[in-house]
């Protein structure tokens, strides 16, 4: 066994599982996550004018690194994992903004 | 040699109501193997007939196309037979080529015994198997696609084309996309994750390198054809809106995906090729190979740049100048890590003691054809310029150059270069050279007049032309050198047929016909069941060569060990290897009756589904290893791989 | 038999294929459901004669329903890590309890559509409807498909066959919820939450 030799790819990695966060902790994180929703859905009610959409987007990328940092252990797990998502992710955004660019949406959606 | 492999029959076996395969000979080895090696062999056979098939349909076209007023096709028939050469070249013959090169020859180049998920690699296969019989079942089943092989909308839609034939394309097209993404996921996971100890990611061969690139260009790429098509299968099928412009449907939206994929897909098909020369330049021009960082850095910034250039296809689809003006921008960078490559190519047969062998000259092929289509590719990435040209058969002539001169000859000097390796003979230098000369030839002679035609103002996919636009000569030089394209390729099968037959009963070619580089050569030819006897420890890059080759005290470089003593001779035994399987073969069978159930009748589905469904259970329940196969000393069947192709399920054995 | 086997299972960077599959997958699928919002955003505002999007939203419904799919997030997280401390029985609990969150999700899905349906929004009405159905159908489909996931873990717990030695798996499957959480969490204030066209 244990041949894999140490490279400089290797010695990063192999975090065990034991560093993951404990129950109350995911607790926690639910408690933001839910609050947050609830302020985002707040907007529906309460006219904050201009500020609506920045406003919006902002709590949604909390929301969404939250759950992927926490939930999905990007935070504590190999490196190699977050790049590949947020390759996935970056590509992704910039690639349909271009496209939707070409469509005029930003200005006339 | 391990019980897995060299049991010969079915056995019986208590997992279930079914007797799992083991190893074996004849068609039942063939329909269960899980090897590598095998399904790359798999692949090659298949990409090689849809070659044909694409060939046949090519010959069509310049039939019909030799004189004007051509009778040969009709003016429907015409329009199903360019575009079923494209798909089929694209998706049936270039993309699964190169996947048999990438299977059979990545876990060797990286020193691993098989792919990451063997059973997931053998589903890759008969999926996509499934989905070339699926597009070419269109020609009985009411008529081939005939909206081109990028499928415009609204051309594509019912109105516009009312056969079964786009739905054909749709759903085909589908299944192999299911196929080249499972593929390309495996094999990511195999390069990052299955190197022998020492083969850091820049000692890995360029080969591998551009592979890697490749395989993330499909895992990113393959979601959004994915997508497009769906869009496309559900206006015709289900009377969606996406394409009808009658209540704002939007033609752009369907060339913005498709291109989006569209575009990468090109570096898809040329980045294997590119790897597989830069391995045969340097074995014969004796040098390493010219700037390695660079080529895998150039080879990483293709891949990336591949993604800001799509809407070079949509110059003239009304995207607004400043969008025009971006994307010829960006699609004038590209050229820069392309040229990078050229010039490191060039550089390695510089000073080199050049040897050309048949996969030399393919290669030299490569560069040069390459090069005049990379050119004809810059002079529409100038968008006036492009406005003249686009839709005509400059544009033709342009990507002939790149994918026929630029993949086809790659591959082919693949093929001759890995023969040996696969299956233990040469074939005939001799007549390989005859086929590079004659294909050259022809190649030349078909495309480069189309240049001519194009600027001429001939457009592409008319099915005739009047005479007196001077079209006539060219149309016919056109012609006569697409048959000698043939004659090149029945040169191919006559030297594979004829190198075969005189191996019969001679001893295997011996290790390193070539003097080669890389860590495949370690292994015996052919290659055995088990690849390496020994996981080898990797010091460098080349490690072949360095094993072979050392300096003296002068600094100059003499051979220290002959291929004799370096190559393994393919004796190990009790290798543990994954056992073979029914399940992804009857997976795929599904697949068929699921898109013709589509088609025609939804009750088709059921049986389709049924089977589909059958199969992922029992895959589940099946162990990747088979427990009456291991040898008992160890049992660690249960751990990562035991899951491995079952990611999303229970580990219920 | 030969040493050389043993190296079959060590993996280069020390994760194992099925986890780096399973994120690589997940890289892809940002690609596929950008393409399905795109279009979506793309043709929010065609909706032709049928009834526009800011028309028939029901935001306090679908604000329900989201937070119910948030939920099912942290009980999936739960399940992992009970099943990480070899506690079966919360494990098998909160499994069940995922399924379930998913499952009312999807019931509000249903719901939700059958009322789009009888207000006039059918499939084939518009762009708008054609990309809305087959946006938010895509993701439920992926939402079912985890359902499926998780119960066939709950039977497998149910007969023995789920250790701790397996959490992985459960991780896995786990990465897939909350990745299709997450798209949810993107699709309820882009889609939903942005003021949306009205007729
Ligand atoms: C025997 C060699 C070949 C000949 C003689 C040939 C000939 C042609 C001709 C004349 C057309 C234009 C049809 C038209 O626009 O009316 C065409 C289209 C095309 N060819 Fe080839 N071809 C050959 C090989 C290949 C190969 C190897 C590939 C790709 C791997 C390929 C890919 C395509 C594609 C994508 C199109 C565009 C189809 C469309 O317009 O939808 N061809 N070919
Ligand atoms: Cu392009």
């Amino acid at each position: 066994m244990s041949t894999t030799e140490t490279t400089e790819e290797q010695e990063e990695v192999v975090h065990d599982d034991h560093d993951h966060p404990s129950d109350a902790k995911y607790f926690q994180i639910a408690i933001i996550l839910g609050v947050l929703t609830a302020l985002e859905v707040a907007t529906y009610y309460v006219d904050i004018g201009p500020a609506l959409i920045p406003t919006l987007m902002v709590m949604m990328v909390v929301k969404f690194f939250m759950v992927a940092a926490w939930f999905m252990h990007l935070r504590f797990d190999n490196s190699l994992f977050t790049k590949f998502f947020v390759s996935g992710l970056v590509l992704a955004v910039a690639v349909y903004v271009i496209a939707l660019s070409t469509f005029e949406f930003w200005s006339k959606g | 040699m391990t019980e897995t492999t060299t049991v010969d029959d079915v056995v019986t076996q208590p997992l279930g109501v079914y007797t799992r395969p083991r190893g074996g000979t004849g068609w039942r080895d063939w329909i269960t193997t899980v090897d590598h090696k095998k399904i790359g062999i798999l692949y090659g056979v298949a990409a090689l007939f849809f070659f044909v098939v694409g060939g046949i349909e090519a010959l069509l076209i310049r039939l019909q196309l030799a004189t004007p007023n051509g009778t040969v096709l009709g003016a429907d028939m015409y329009n199903q037979v360019f575009t079923m050469h494209g798909v089929t070249m694209i998706f049936l013959a270039a993309m699964p080529l190169s996947a048999a090169f990438a299977n059979y020859l990545i876990p060797l180049q990286i020193g691993a015994r098989d792919v990451a998920f063997p059973r997931l690699n053998a589903l890759s296969f008969w999926i996509f198997l499934a989905g070339g019989i699926v597009l070419n079942l269109s020609w009985v089943l009411g008529g081939a696609p005939d909206g081109g092989w990028f499928g415009y909308a609204p051309n594509t839609g019912i109105v516009f084309s009312p056969s079964a034939g786009m739905d054909f394309y749709a759903l085909g097209l589908q299944i192999t996309g299911v196929a080249s993404l499972m593929s390309s996921i495996n094999l990511t996971v195999t390069i990052l994750n299955m190197r022998a100890p020492g083969m850091t990611l820049f000692r890995m061969p360029v080969f591998t390198w551009m592979m890697l690139v490749t395989q993330l260009l499909l895992v990113f790429a393959m979601p959004v054809i994915a997508v497009a098509l769906f869009l496309l299968a559900f206006s015709r099928l289900f009377g969606a809106k996406f394409f009808d412009p009658a209540v704002g449907g939007d033609a752009l939206l369907w060339q913005h995906l498709f291109w989006i994929f569209g575009h990468p897909e090109v570096y898809i098909l040329i980045l294997p090729s590119f790897g597989i020369i830069s391995e045969v330049i340097p074995t014969f021009s004796r040098k390493p190979i010219f700037g390695y960082s660079f080529m895998v850095f150039s080879g990483i910034a293709i891949g990336f740049m591949g993604w800001g250039v799509w809407a070079h296809h949509m110059f003239v689809s009304g995207i607004g100048p400043i969008s025009v003006a971006a994307f010829s921008l960006s699609t004038m960078f590209i050229a820069v890590p392309t040229g990078v490559k050229i010039l490191n190519w060039m550089a390695t047969m510089w000073g080199g003691r050049i040897k050309f062998s048949a996969p030399m000259l393919f290669a030299v092929g490569v560069v040069s054809m390459f090069t005049i289509g990379g050119l004809s590719g810059v002079t529409h990435a100038i968008s006036p310029a492009d406005t003249q040209q686009t839709d005509t058969y400059y544009i033709v002539a342009h990507f002939h150059y790149v994918i026929f001169g630029g993949i086809i000859f790659g591959l082919f000097a693949g093929l001759y270069f890995w023969w040996p390796k696969v299956f233990g003979h040469m074939l005939s230098d001799l007549v390989g050279k005859w086929n590079f000369w004659v294909m050259l030839v022809g190649f030349n002679l078909t495309f480069g007049p189309m240049h001519v035609l194009g600027l001429q103002g001939m457009s592409r996919r008319i099915d005739s032309y009047s005479p007196g636009f001077g079209f006539e000569l060219w149309n016919m030089v056109s012609t006569v050198g697409s048959f000698l394209i043939a004659l090149s390729v029945a040169i191919f099968v006559i030297n594979v047929i004829v190198s075969a037959m005189k191996a019969r009963g001679q001893a295997p070619c011996g290790p390193d016909p070539w003097d080669a580089r890389s860590l495949e050569w370690l292994t015996p030819n052919p290659t055995p069941v088990h690849n390496f006897d020994e996981i080898p420890v990797v010091e460098s890059l080349d490690e072949f060569w360095h094993r072979k080759y050392g300096t003296d005290e002068d600094g100059r470089i003499v051979r220290v060990a002959s291929a004799e003593e370096v190559c393994e001779d393919g004796s190990a035994v009790g290798v543990h290897l994954p056992s073979p399987s029914f399940w992804p073969i009857v997976f795929a069978s599904g697949l068929p009756f699921i898109a013709l159930g589509l088609i025609f009748n939804l009750w088709l589905t059921v049986p389709g589904g049924l089977l589909v469904v059958m199969a992922i259970y029992a895959w589940i329940f099946e162990p990747v290893d088979d427990p009456d196969a291991a040898h008992g000393d160890h049992d660690d069947h249960g751990g990562d791989e035991a899951a491995a192709d079952t990611t999303e399920e229970a580990p219920v054995v | 038999m030969s040493d050389s086997a043993t190296t079959d299972h060590a993996t280069t960077t020390g994760m194992s294929h099925n986890k780096l599959a399973m994120w690589v997958f997940l890289g892809s699928e940002c690609l596929l459901f950008g393409a399905l919002i795109s279009t979506y955003l793309v043709y929010r505002g065609r909706f032709a004669d049928g009834p526009a999007p800011g028309d028939i939203f029901d935001i306090p419904f679908t604000s329900v329903s989201s937070f119910v799919l948030l939920m099912s997030s942290l009980t999936m997280v739960l399940a992992l890590s009970a099943l990480q401390r070899g506690d079966i029985r919360n494990n098998r609990l909160w499994l069940l309890t995922t399924a379930l969150l998913g499952s009312l999700f999807i019931g509000g899905q249903v719901y939700e559509f059958t009322t789009f349906f009888r207000e006039g929004l059918g499939y084939t009405t518009s762009p708008f409807s054609s990309a809305f159905f087959t946006l938010t159908g895509f993701h439920g489909v992926h939402v079912s498909i985890g359902i499926l996931m998780l119960m066939s873990m709950f039977i497998s717990s149910l007969r023995g066959t789920l250790r701790k030695e397996h959490s992985e798996t459960v991780e896995i499957i786990g990465l897939y919820w909350h990745f299709v959480d997450i798209i949810w969490i993107f699709i309820f204030t882009v889609i939903y939450l942005v003021p949306s066209p009205t007729s």
